[in-house]
């Protein structure tokens, strides 16, 4: 039996997040999988239609054009952009590295994974646009 | 050891988390902003040159990792971010997730293989 009332701290379900900066920090990098599963998604479509035919594929790159297509582009890649950034950050506390006995420096390991974003986004872009 | 599905989901979790920070951005960059904003020309994303890179084994399994992975990395982090914002019913929001990723990869094998 207790003999007195525990203290039970009233915390929001919904808002605790916004209590703090470091937790809407936390936020701001998880809902980014809601934007990546949303271009996913258009992804997704463009695959579908291009194996539809020539039609449907020109209809998807004119919808592209559309405000309502840009404005979601620029949405989706500012998350996207988030997403990389903070993935990357936590990479030594995911995957320490060592060399012989001594620990890669976190420096190190975030570095060679923008060095890789970069080459592979500058590649992916040549190649795209021939 | 009870045998337990969570490292699959957890190896498509950080496959596809690593996977989308490295190409995602430049994949909306290509698919989505590029042509509009004249940073390449109309022509390179044309039905006839896409068609040929699906058509491509290399291309069909670069499609393939490209949009899998993020689309189970996004399902696994969306089930745990509705958590976070208070959606407590974890096991229909997993199965409507997990079920459209599975839906959407089947949906991207079927198309890739008909090109």
């Amino acid at each position: 039996m207790m003999g007195r009332k525990p203290y039970i701290r009233e915390v929001s379900k919904t808002t605790w997040w916004l209590k703090h900066p470091r937790y809407m920090n936390y936020m701001l990098r998880e809902v980014t999988s809601l934007f990546i599963g949303l271009y996913t998604a258009v992804a997704i479509d463009g695959v579908w239609r291009l194996q539809q035919g020539r039609e449907a594929w020109e209809h998807f790159i004119a919808w592209t054009f559309s405000t309502e297509a840009v404005f979601m582009h620029i949405v989706f890649l500012v998350f996207a952009v988030i997403h990389t950034t903070t993935w990357f950050n936590v990479t030594p506390k995911a995957m320490p590295m060592h060399v012989g006995d001594e620990p890669l420096p976190d420096a190190a390991i975030i570095g060679a994974h923008y060095a890789g974003w970069v080459v592979v986004s500058v590649l992916a872009l040549l190649i795209a646009g021939k | 050891m009870a045998k337990s599905h969570k490292p699959i989901i957890w190896g498509l979790f950080a496959g596809g988390g690593m996977v989308s920070a490295f190409v995602t951005p430049v994949m909306i960059l290509i698919t989505g902003l590029a042509v509009p904003f004249h940073l390449i020309s109309r022509e390179a994303m044309s039905y006839d040159r896409v068609h040929a890179f699906a058509s491509n084994p290399i291309g069909k399994l670069l499609l393939f990792v490209v949009i899998f992975l993020p689309a189970w990395h996004a399902a696994h982090r969306l089930r745990i971010t509705a958590h976070d914002f208070g959606l407590r019913q974890d096991i229909p929001i997993a199965v409507v997730l997990y079920v459209t990723a599975a839906v959407g990869t089947i949906m991207t094998i079927s198309a890739l293989l008909k090109m």
